[in-house]
Formats: C-alpha cells, structure tokens, sequence
C-alpha cells in the first residue's frame, strides 16, 4: 500500500513536470498561442503611421512593422495560421485596451517616455520627432522668439504643449497658449488665423499642411522646442518573454536595411488614399537607431 | 487586467508645471463650475422670456418663442458649439470674425453662451408648460384686480409657475453642469478636459476618469441639496408644491 502510494505521489509529481514543461509560454505569448489569433491597435488617422485607407483598411509605417512583428511571433510559436485582428483606438482608450487584453500590440504615433513606461512598455523606436512648429508664409515668423505676445496653440495632454509652456517661461515669450482639443483643431486655428502657430511633432506638422487646402501657404519651423523624441510600438508591460520575440523582430528588420525601405515608401513617395507625399527623408539619428536599435524613452540617447 | 494603478499620482507634480495633478483638475473643476454657472444664468434669463412669450396672447411673441425654441432644442449641442467657435466668426465681416476670433478666453465665453442658449429652449419650454397648468382664473383673476398683464406675470403667474417647476428646473441646473463638458470640443480645457490631459501625459486613465467622476458627483450632490433647500424655501402650504 505504501509502495502503491509513493507511486501515486511520482506520478503525480512527473505529471506536474510535464504540465510544466508545456507551459512555459506565459502572458501574451501563451494567448496568442491559445487563441490562434493577435489583436493590433491601430488609429484611424494618423497619417502615414497608422490610418484607414480608402478601403477603410488600416495601413502605415507602425502597421507594416506591426505586420513584421506579427510574423516573427508566428515563427517563434511554430504556428501554422495566426489570425490577426484589428481593433481601432484612440489616445483615449489605448491604454484600458492594452491593460485589459484587448490590444497586443498598438501601432502607432505613441510617444516613449519614462512617464509612460511606468504604465506599459515600448519595442525599439521607429521614428524620431522634434517638437516645432506650423504658421502662415503671410505671417513672417522666423524663430520661436518671433512668438513673443502672438496666440500659439498645441493638442491638450501632448509632450509639446508642456514643452511650449516651458519655453514661453524660460524665454519669457509672453505667449498666449491655448489647447486645442485635437490637432485636426488645432491646424484650424491657424488656418482660421485664430492662432498664429500651432507647436506639435514636425512629422505631423508635414502631414497636416500636405493634406490642407494649400500646402505652400504653410511653413514648418527650423526652430525646435525638443531634441528629436522616439516614437514606439507599444505592448503590456512586464511581459519580457513577449517583449524579447517583439524586440528581435524589430531589431532583425531595421538592421537589415529593411526598416529604411518601408520608411521610403511611407515618407518619400506618395501615399494614400489622398496621393499625398511627406517628402520627408530619414534623419541622421533615425538612421544610427536603425543601426543599433533601442527601446530608450531618452531622447540624448538618439545622437 | 495588466495595469499598474497609483493612487498617488493625484500628489505627483504635473508636467506643466502648474503643481500637482490633483491642481490640474481642480482648475478644471474650477473652470466647469465657472462655464455652469454663467451658462445657467443665460438659460434662466432667456429661457423665462421666452418661455413668457410662448403664452403671451400674441401672435408673434408666441411665433418667436416657437423659432427659438426649435431652433436651439433641435440641433445637437456638439454642433452648436461648434457652428458659433468656427463658423460664425467666418460668416461675419473679416475685421469683426478676427476680433472675435482673437477674443480672451473665447473658447470660455462660447461655451457659457453656447451652453446657456442651448439650455435656454429647455427652461423656455418648462415654464411655459408651468403657466399653461395653471387654472385660467388665475390669470382672469389678475385682470379683475385691475392688474396689467406685466403685473399680472409678475405677481400672480410666474411666482407660481416656477414654483411648479422648480424640481426640473433643478435637472435642467444638472444637466447644464454635465453639458460643459462638450465643451472641449472647442478647446476649453474644463475638468473632462483635464481628466483627459493627465491620462495623456501619466496614461493613469482610471485613476484620472475616477477623480472626475467623484468631482461631478460632488458638485451636482451640492446642488440638489441647495435646490432642495430653496424649494422649502419659497413653499406655500397648501399650494401643489407646497406641504
């Protein structure tokens, strides 16, 4: 009986092993691999990054990558079909999707910071971004202290208006800042000459003044409010052995000169549903990032 | 659910430099109370003018007060809101449109105006609805006394008809405190804006929308509780609204 017994407990004690060694997977990867399937954030209008077509399909720089990243986890789950799904999301709500599963990964414009990965975490940047700023040709600003006393605008809750305010106490500009809502409304202001510039990442300056009524009326300051600041996919924090297959992927594919390709083809010909074209070719610091790709939220880091 | 909640955050200094989050979104509150409440005032102002029209013997006073009435209750206050911030100022000569444009806190006094107009048609059709429930002696009564029709409104008709109404009249005051909230859709960055900023730059989304809501419910529990005060207050025993 007792012999018996102790055979029970190996046997028990070998079928936890084995439940074990089949277990390994964890967090995200474990539910990619249970469900067959891996939810993507994607925004619905930000151009070239992350936006629907006139399919009402979204496409973009962070969703080709995605796309890249999304092969990688195929691989590394030895999987033979992996449904991707699309789910939208806005500033708003990227986060509660993230926390609660719903998105694995976000595509993006999303800003890395420190602040923020104290919330979720960031795979290697994709782009990088100074903070300037858009006015009227007819209003002949030349530097931010051209600024002085005028009305300036930029997004509620971005990196750049807390910049601008920084800079208008530092500079002692006098400037009046008001915070638009978005920044489709904060380019109307400055179209509607109820603001004199609108302070925001320069990329989406460029694809705000390609996409308005009459793009050459528009400037896009040389002065910059910041040192160029990474953008990130984002995914759950504390999920390394996520976050490890995600960083591989992306490191894999901007090394390999890929990365660069598909930047060309978003920012350097014309992209749709409008046939716009950001003329924006890469910079220095994004192309040294694509040599050694990093997560790091400090801009000092991308020389 | 993978989120990492910090309650603290409320102490933490916020990015713009303006003191703690918690500061951020009591200016915001601060903001809504001072939209609210100059937007009620307008909807009680106008909202009792028309509302008085609309049961005047006049023809065209009644004419009026219907126009206004449909016109403000019908259109959905997010595109009032905007039509008045962007496009009337594009609709009026270039010199005014910049003036108004370039107006101080234009986003505040849009919202107010905006808001109490919007409100105005909902007060105008209360009390109106308050003096039609009134016996029609009441007002024969008046006349017989030898009253003109301003005093009969001022002495007999109104006194008792917003008696009548006040328990809407104290939804209508929440809902007013609730609608402030469209107005960050033209760029007055009230609590719900706040609430917005904080979770944008901390992405603390739950604790931010949390705050707000308590915020919300604290101020709309002061108000009932003051308008519960004023309806003992002006209470006529014996009277429908009275004990």
């Amino acid at each position: 009986m007792k012999h018996f017994r102790n055979f029970g407990l190996v046997l028990a004690a070998s079928l936890v092993a084995s439940q074990a060694g089949a277990e390994e997977l964890t967090g995200t990867l474990k539910n990619i691999k249970d469900t067959g399937a891996i939810t993507l954030g994607f925004r619905d209008s930000s151009i070239p990054f992350s936006y629907l077509d006139d399919n009402q399909k979204p496409v973009g720089f962070a969703m080709d990558i995605c796309y890249k990243i999304v092969d990688a986890v195929k691989k590394e789950l030895k999987l033979d079909k992996l449904e991707v799904k699309l789910n939208p999301v806005t500033s708003a709500t990227r986060i509660p999707l993230m926390a609660n599963g719903t998105i694995d990964l976000e595509c993006g414009s999303t800003t890395n910071n420190a602040e923020r990965q104290k919330q979720v975490a960031f795979t290697n940047t994709h782009f990088l971004t100074a903070s300037r700023y858009v006015f009227k040709k007819s209003s002949g600003l030349k530097s931010i202290d051209d600024l002085k006393g005028k009305t300036v605008v930029s997004t509620a809750g971005t990196t750049n208006i807390k910049q601008l305010t920084e800079a208008n106490v530092a500079k002692s500009l006098g400037a009046n800042i008001i915070p638009a809502k978005d920044h489709a409304e904060a380019f109307l202001m400055v179209e509607t000459d109820r603001a004199v510039a609108f302070v925001m990442d320069d990329i989406l300056l460029a694809s705000l003044v390609a996409g308005s009524k009459s793009p050459a009326d528009y400037v896009i300051s040389k002065d910059a409010f910041s040192k160029p600041e990474p953008y990130g996919i984002m995914l759950r924090k504390d999920d390394a052995a996520f976050k490890k297959v995600v960083d591989a992927a992306t490191a894999a594919l901007y090394t390999s000169g890929e990365g660069e390709k598909i930047y060309n083809k978003w920012f350097m010909e014309k992209v749709p549903p409008k046939s716009l074209n950001l003329n924006t070719p890469i910079s220095a610091e994004l192309k040294n990032e694509f040599a050694k790709p990093t997560d790091s939220p400090n801009p000092d880091d991308y020389k | 659910m993978n989120y990492n909640w910090n309650w603290k955050i409320f102490f933490e200094p916020n990015p713009m430099g303006t003191g703690t989050y918690l500061d951020m979104l009591l200016s915001g509150l601060w903001l809504t109370i001072k939209t609210a409440l100059l937007a009620w005032i307008i909807a009680l102002i106008f909202g009792s003018i028309v509302g008085v029209m609309r049961t005047l013997p006049s023809k065209a006073a009644d004419w009026f007060g219907f126009c206004w009435v449909e016109f403000f209750r019908n259109m959905p206050l997010l595109v009032q809101l905007f039509l008045w911030f962007f496009v009337l100022p594009e609709l009026l000569p270039k010199a005014a449109g910049l003036w108004l444009k370039q107006l101080p806190n234009a986003p505040f006094w849009t919202a107010a105006i905006g808001v109490g107009l919007f409100m105005s048609a909902r007060v105008a059709v209360q009390l109106q609805a308050g003096i039609s429930s009134l016996p029609r002696g009441q007002k024969m009564a008046a006349t017989a006394l030898g009253l003109t029709t301003v005093q009969g409104y001022r002495y007999v008709l109104l006194p008792m008809a917003f008696r009548i109404i006040l328990p809407p009249l104290t939804s209508e005051f929440l809902n007013t405190i609730k609608n402030t909230a469209v107005a960050i859709t033209i760029g007055l960055i009230e609590l719900t804006g706040q609430a917005r900023s904080m979770q944008e730059f901390s992405f603390q989304v739950f604790e931010a929308f949390t705050a707000a809501t308590i915020l919300y419910l604290l101020v709309n529990a002061v108000v009932v509780t003051a308008m519960r005060f004023l309806e003992r207050w002006v209470a006529i025993p014996g009277y429908i609204s009275g004990k």
